[in-house]
C-alpha cells in the first residue's frame, strides 16, 4: 500500500466555507512534505490553500498564516495555546476556522 | 521524545489559570489568561454584568429592544440579556426587533436566524419594513434608480429603522451588539475622516439620551473572538460579507499587541476637542422629527427624490431644499 498521510477533520465557518464549494467539513488526507516528521499547521495551512481554496485565497490567509481575524480551533482548543503555526497535528484531529470579518 | 511532541504535551495539559482544574481552552485577547471553557461562560457573562451595572444601563420595568440583525453578535447579545435579566432580576422587559429591508432573497437567512431566536430564547419579535416605515423596498428603490446608489439609500434608511422601529413598539431603550473592535474600527475611521462630532459621540456606552429612544452598547468592552467563539457549540449565525480596511488593520495590531483594541476605545473615550473648534449642531429634522444636523434628516431627503421621481436628490452633493 502507497504510504499515506494524516487524517485531518477540517471545518470552515463564518463565511469562510464560501471559498471551498460551499463546502464546511472536509475530511482530509494531507501527505507529508518530504523528510518532514509530522504534521505542523503550517505546512496544513499550504496544504489548504494548494487543495481547497477555490476563491479568493486573501479572504483566508495574508502571508503563510491565517488571515488576522480568523479564529483558529485545534480539538477544540484556541491554536494560540498550542503554538499556532508550530502546533502539531496527528491522525484524526479536527482544525476548525471560524472567520470573524462578517456583520453582526 | 522529540521538542515537537514534548511542546504538545505540555500544552495539552496546560491547566485553566481560574480554576486550575480543567484544561485551558482559549488565550483571552483582553487579558491573556488561559483559561477553560467553563470558566470563560462564566467571566465573559460576569463582564458584561459588570459593564451593565457600572454604568446604570437599564432601569428596572424598562422595555428594551434588542436590535437583532441574525448575525453573532445580536444573536449573543440576546441569548446573554435574556439570561442575565433572569439571574440578576434586572426587571426588564425584553424583545427582539429586526429590519426587513425588502431585499428579495438577502434577509431570508438572517431572519430565520431571529425567529429562531424567538422560539429559543423566548424573547418576542417585531420585524419592521422598510415598506413599512418608508413606503419604499429596496427592491422597488432599485428599480427606481438602479444599482449605483443604492447602498446610500440602504444605510440610511437602516440607521433609523431600529429607532423608529423601537418607537412603533414604545420601547424605552434600544441595545445594539456592537462590539469592542466594532468601536475601535469607529474611532479610527472619524479620526481618519476628521469627523470630530462623531469621533466625540461614538465610544459613548449610551447615546440619544437626550431624544426619546437612548441607544447602548452592552459589549463595547466585549472582544470579538469572544463573542464568536461563545456560541460555538451553542448556536448558528448566519454569514454577511465585507469589513472595511480599518477592520483589518485592527485584527493585524490585535495580532501583535492585543490591547490595542482597548487603547483605541480609551483614546477615542479620552479625545478633548478645543473650545475653538466649530462642532455641527444637533437639530432636528422639521420633516420628521428625527435627529438631524441639517433641516431635513438624509432619510428625508432621500424619500422626497424618491418620491418625487429625482432620486439622484440627496446623493453626493446634492442638498435638501
Amino acid at each position: 500500500m502507497e504510504p499515506c498521510g494524516t487524517l485531518i477533520l477540517l471545518n470552515f465557518n463564518g463565511g469562510l466555507e464560501l471559498l471551498c464549494r460551499s463546502t464546511k467539513v472536509h475530511h482530509v488526507d494531507v501527505e507529508l512534505k518530504p523528510g518532514a516528521d509530522g504534521l505542523i499547521m503550517k505546512d496544513l495551512l499550504c496544504w489548504i490553500r494548494t487543495n481547497l481554496i477555490k476563491e479568493r485565497p486573501e479572504m483566508f490567509m495574508k502571508g503563510d498564516s491565517v488571515r488576522p481575524g480568523v479564529l483558529v480551533l485545534v480539538n477544540d482548543c484556541d491554536w494560540e495555546l498550542s503554538g499556532n503555526l508550530d502546533t502539531r497535528l496527528e491522525e484524526k484531529d479536527e482544525v476548525v476556522f471560524i472567520s470573524t470579518l462578517h456583520g453582526g | 521524545m522529540d521538542a515537537g511532541e514534548e511542546k504538545r504535551k505540555r500544552s495539552a495539559g496546560r491547566l485553566c489559570c481560574l480554576c486550575k482544574g480543567n484544561k485551558a481552552a482559549l488565550k483571552r485577547p483582553k487579558t491573556l489568561e488561559q483559561i477553560c471553557k467553563e470558566c470563560f461562560y462564566a467571566v465573559f457573562e460576569e463582564e458584561i454584568h459588570t459593564v451593565i451595572v457600572d454604568n446604570n444601563l437599564f432601569k428596572a420595568g424598562e422595555r428594551v429592544a434588542i436590535g437583532a440583525s441574525g448575525g453573532k453578535d445580536s444573536t449573543v447579545l440576546a441569548y446573554v440579556l435574556s439570561k442575565l435579566n433572569g439571574q440578576y432580576n434586572y426587571g426588564l422587559d425584553l424583545f427582539l426587533l429586526s429590519v426587513d429591508e425588502g431585499i428579495t432573497g438577502y434577509r431570508d437567512d438572517s431572519l430565520e436566524t431571529v425567529k429562531r431566536n424567538e422560539v429559543q430564547y423566548g424573547l418576542p419579535l417585531k420585524i419592521v419594513s422598510y415598506k413599512e416605515l418608508y413606503g419604499w423596498t429596496m427592491d422597488e428603490i432599485v428599480k427606481s434608480i438602479g444599482l449605483k446608489n443604492n447602498c446610500t439609500f440602504c444605510g440610511v434608511f437602516r440607521r433609523q429603522a431600529l429607532d423608529r422601529g423601537a418607537a412603533l413598539m414604545r420601547a424605552d431603550k434600544l441595545v445594539t451588539g456592537h462590539n469592542a473592535d466594532d468601536i475601535a474600527e469607529t474611532v479610527l475611521l472619524n479620526l481618519l475622516r476628521g469627523d470630530i462630532a462623531r469621533l466625540g459621540r461614538c465610544t459613548q456606552i449610551t447615546t440619544g439620551e437626550d431624544g426619546p429612544i437612548p441607544r447602548c452598547k452592552p459589549f463595547k468592552y466585549t472582544y470579538e473572538k469572544e463573542i464568536v467563539i461563545y456560541p460555538y457549540d451553542l448556536c448558528i449565525y448566519s454569514p454577511n460579507a465585507y469589513r472595511g480596511f480599518a477592520r483589518e488593520f485592527i485584527k493585524d495590531l490585535e495580532k501583535i499587541r492585543p490591547r490595542a483594541i482597548l487603547d483605541i476605545i480609551r483614546s477615542g473615550e479620552n479625545f478633548r476637542i478645543s473650545n475653538s473648534t466649530k462642532m455641527p449642531e444637533q437639530g432636528m429634522c422639521e420633516r420628521c422629527g428625527y435627529i438631524s444636523s441639517q433641516k431635513w434628516c438624509k432619510a428625508c431627503v432621500l424619500l422626497d427624490g424618491l418620491n418625487r421621481g429625482l432620486p439622484k436628490l440627496g446623493i453626493g452633493r446634492a442638498r435638501a431644499p
